[in-house]
C-alpha cells in the first residue's frame, strides 16, 4: 500500500477575476520511504498542491478529489485528528527560513515545545533530544545554539533548524516545499544532502518540491513534472532525465545550461508564457509553446498514460 | 621567548569558543532611562509606605494656617484648607499611580484577548469586535465617566473601571493589528504543519510577538491614564474628595493661581515627570527587549 495517493486532487482559489483552478486532478502515488521530486517553473501549482496534502490551504480554497495517507482520506478529517497526524506523520519544511522560525522566541524553545507537543517527554529529555536534533542536522555547537534566537544565525543554519524542528517528531512523510530556493548556492548542496541522509536514515518519504531539475537530479527516486496545474510527465529520476517524452519536459532539460557548451552560446528557452490559469483550455495547456503541437493538440487534454516500467506522461506527440 | 612560548602554550592554541548568545551589538539603555526608573522607583516607593512616613494627614485641615510656605512642620506648604502639600503630594501619586496602572491592566487583558482573538479568527467574530470597538470609541467618554458616576456613585474602584474599559478599544486595535500582521507568517503556518493547536499557535507563537508592542502601548497607556485621571479629577468625575489625587490638587490650586501658584504646579510637576518618565521606560524597554535586530 503506498504511503500517500492523490486521486483526482483539485484546488480551486475564487480570486476577482474569476475562478483560479491552481491544482487540476493530480494522481500521485508515493511508498514509505520514497523520495519524489515535483518540479515546474513558478505558479504551476506545485505549491498549493503541497499545501492541499498538508491541509494548510487558504480559507478560501476549495479542494477535490481525495488525499490519501495511510488508506484515510486527510480531507475528510476532523480538526484534532489532522493535528494530531501533522509532526509525526507530515511534516513540512518552507522554501524561506528566515519566516518559517519565530523570530521572538529561541531555537531551544521552538524545538523544545514542539518535541514536547507531541512526544510524551519531560523537559530535561526534551532539551537532550533537541541538542540531538541540532547536532544530526549538522549544526556545531548545538548546547549554545539553542539559546539563540533566529536572527542571529546564518539562512544556511536557519534552514537546518527548521529542518530539526520537521524531523523533530519522526515523520513519515516529509514536504519539502524549495527548501534551498532562498540559500545560497553552495549553501544548496548541503542542504539537499543533509535532506537526503535523514531521509534515508529514517527511511521516511519526502516530497522535494523545486522549480530546479538540478536540485532532484540525483536526490530522488521518482520525478513528476507539473505544468499548469497538471502532471505532465513522472518517470523514475534516471529515466526522465535520460529519456524525457514530453515536449515540456525536453524543452525544461534542454533549458538547463551546459558547462561544456561553447561561450556565448544562446540559452535555449521557452517561448511564450504559462497559460492564464483562469481560463479554462479545452486542449493541452502546453500547446501553444511546443514546438510539435498539431491541430489536435489543442482540441483535447491528453490524458497521462503509462507507457513503461512506470514512466508515465501527458502528450499526444510524445518524443 | 620564554614568555611568549607560555602564552602560546596556554592561550592562543586554544579553539575559539562559539560565539556566545550576546555576541549581537549590545543595546545599553541611556542615562536617561536610569533617572526615569530612579524618578518612578521614588514615586513608587514614597506611594506605597506614604502612611508610614512622619509627615502630617494629607486630610487635616487647618483654616489658620491656609496656604502656607514652606515650613519644618510643612515641607511643601499648606493647600487653600491648610492641609500639608507634601503630603498630599504622595498620597496623591498613591492614588494617581494606582488608577494610572490599573486602568491599564483591564484594558490590557480585555483588549488584548479581544484583538489577537479577532485578528486571528477573522470572520464573523472580527466584524464583531471591530464594531464594538469603533462604538465604545465613538462613544464620548466624559458622557460615560459621568453617566457611572452618577449611578454607580463616585469612586476609586469605578473610576478605574471606567477608565479601564475606555481603553479596551485602543488596545484591541493594536493587539489586532499586529496579529493580523503575523498570522500569515510563515512561521505561524509552520507551527500549524507541526500539528499546533490554536491555543498553542496563539499563546506560544503569537503572544510573544504581539506582546512587544502591547507593552510599550501599556506604558503609554498609563501615562495616558494618569493624565486623563487628572482631567476628570480635575472636573470633579473622579477621585472623590477628600482623597488626594495629582488632578484634584490642580483642580484646587486653580482657585488660587494668583497668590500661591505653586499649589497647582507642584501636582503638574509631579504628573508631568511620572508621565515622561513612563514614556521613556516604555520606549527604551522596548527597544531592549526585542530580540529582533531593528524590528517594529
Amino acid at each position: 500500500m503506498s504511503l500517500l495517493s492523490l486521486e483526482g486532487l483539485t484546488v480551486d482559489l475564487p480570486t476577482p477575476r474569476g475562478n483560479l483552478r491552481a491544482v487540476d486532478g493530480v494522481d500521485l502515488a508515493l511508498a514509505a520511504g520514497q523520495t519524489l521530486g515535483i518540479v515546474g517553473e513558478s505558479g504551476c501549482g506545485k505549491t498549493m498542491l503541497s499545501r492541499a496534502i498538508l491541509q494548510l490551504l487558504p480559507k478560501r480554497a476549495r479542494v477535490g478529489g481525495r488525499v490519501m495517507f495511510e488508506g484515510q482520506d486527510i480531507s475528510k478529517l476532523r480538526p484534532d485528528a489532522l493535528r494530531r497526524l501533522r509532526g509525526p506523520a507530515l511534516a513540512v519544511v518552507f522554501q524561506d527560513p528566515m519566516t518559517s522560525l519565530n523570530p521572538v522566541l529561541t531555537i531551544g524553545t521552538q524545538l523544545v515545545e514542539t518535541l514536547q507537543a507531541h512526544l510524551a517527554v519531560d523537559g530535561r529529555e526534551a532539551v537532550r533530544r533537541g541538542v540531538e536534533l541540532l547536532a544530526a542536522v549538522g549544526i556545531p555547537a548545538p548546547e549554545q545554539r539553542m539559546g539563540q534566537y533566529p536572527h542571529q544565525l546564518s539562512g544556511g543554519m536557519r534552514q537546518r533548524v527548521a529542518i530539526a524542528i520537521a524531523l523533530s517528531c519522526e515523520p513519515r512523510l516529509l514536504i519539502a516545499d524549495e527548501p534551498t530556493t532562498a540559500l545560497d548556492v553552495t549553501v544548496q548542496a548541503q542542504i539537499l544532502d543533509l535532506l537526503a541522509r535523514e531521509t534515508r536514515r529514517r527511511h521516511m518519504a519526502m516530497i522535494l518540491i523545486t522549480h530546479d531539475l538540478g536540485v532532484v537530479a540525483g536526490r530522488t527516486d521518482e520525478v513528476a513534472v507539473m505544468y499548469a496545474g497538471r502532471i505532465v510527465e513522472r518517470a523514475p529520476t534516471r529515466a526522465l532525465f535520460h529519456g524525457p517524452r514530453m515536449p515540456y519536459t525536453e524543452a525544461l532539460l534542454a533549458a538547463i545550461p551546459k558547462l561544456d557548451s561553447a561561450p556565448h552560446t544562446r540559452l535555449p528557452t521557452i517561448e511564450g508564457r504559462p497559460p492564464d490559469p483562469t481560463r479554462r483550455m479545452p486542449g493541452c495547456a502546453f500547446a501553444p509553446r511546443c514546438r510539435y503541437a498539431e491541430g489536435d493538440c489543442v482540441v483535447g487534454k491528453p490524458g497521462l498514460g503509462p507507457v513503461d516500467a512506470g514512466h508515465e506522461f501527458a502528450c499526444w506527440h510524445p518524443r | 621567548m620564554a614568555v611568549l612560548d607560555a602564552t602560546l602554550d596556554t592561550g592562543l592554541i586554544a579553539v575559539p569558543a562559539a560565539e556566545p548568545a550576546t555576541s549581537r551589538t549590545r543595546r545599553r539603555a541611556g542615562t536617561l532611562f536610569w533617572i526615569a526608573l530612579a524618578w518612578i522607583g521614588l514615586v513608587v516607593v514614597a506611594a506605597a509606605v506614604a502612611n508610614l512616613l512622619p509627615i502630617p494627614s494629607p486630610t487635616d485641615i487647618d483654616m489658620l494656617g491656609r496656604r502656607a510656605g514652606p515650613s519644618g512642620e510643612h515641607w511643601l506648604g499648606t493647600d487653600g484648607l491648610g492641609r500639608d502639600e507634601f503630603s498630599r503630594l504622595l498620597f496623591g501619586a498613591r492614588i494617581s499611580l494606582g488608577v494610572g496602572v490599573l486602568a491599564p491592566i483591564i484594558g490590557l487583558a480585555f483588549g488584548g484577548t479581544l484583538g489577537m482573538l479577532a485578528g486571528y479568527f477573522r470572520g464573523r467574530f472580527e466584524t464583531l469586535v471591530a464594531g464594538g470597538v469603533d462604538v465604545v470609541l465613538a462613544f464620548p467618554p466624559l458622557v460615560l465617566a459621568m453617566a457611572v458616576t452618577a449611578y454607580l456613585g463616585q469612586s476609586i474602584p469605578n473610576l478605574i473601571l471606567v477608565l479601564g474599559f475606555l481603553g479596551i478599544p485602543a488596545f484591541t486595535r493594536v493587539a489586532r493589528a499586529a496579529t493580523l500582521s503575523l498570522t500569515p507568517r510563515e512561521f505561524v503556518t509552520a507551527a500549524r504543519a507541526i500539528g499546533a493547536s490554536h491555543a498553542r499557535i496563539l499563546l506560544r507563537e503569537l503572544l510573544p510577538n504581539v506582546a512587544l508592542p502591547l507593552m510599550a502601548f501599556f506604558l503609554l497607556g498609563v501615562a495616558v491614564t494618569i493624565v486623563v485621571e487628572g482631567a476628570l479629577s480635575f472636573l470633579g468625575l473622579g477621585v472623590p474628595p477628600p482623597a488626594p489625587s495629582w488632578g484634584i490638587m490642580i483642580g484646587e490650586g486653580r482657585e488660587s493661581l494668583d497668590v500661591a501658584p505653586m499649589l497647582a504646579f507642584l501636582p503638574a510637576i509631579a504628573m508631568f515627570l511620572t508621565v515622561l518618565a513612563f514614556n521613556l521606560i516604555g520606549d527604551t524597554l522596548r527597544a531592549l527587549t526585542d530580540p529582533r535586530p531593528g524590528a517594529l
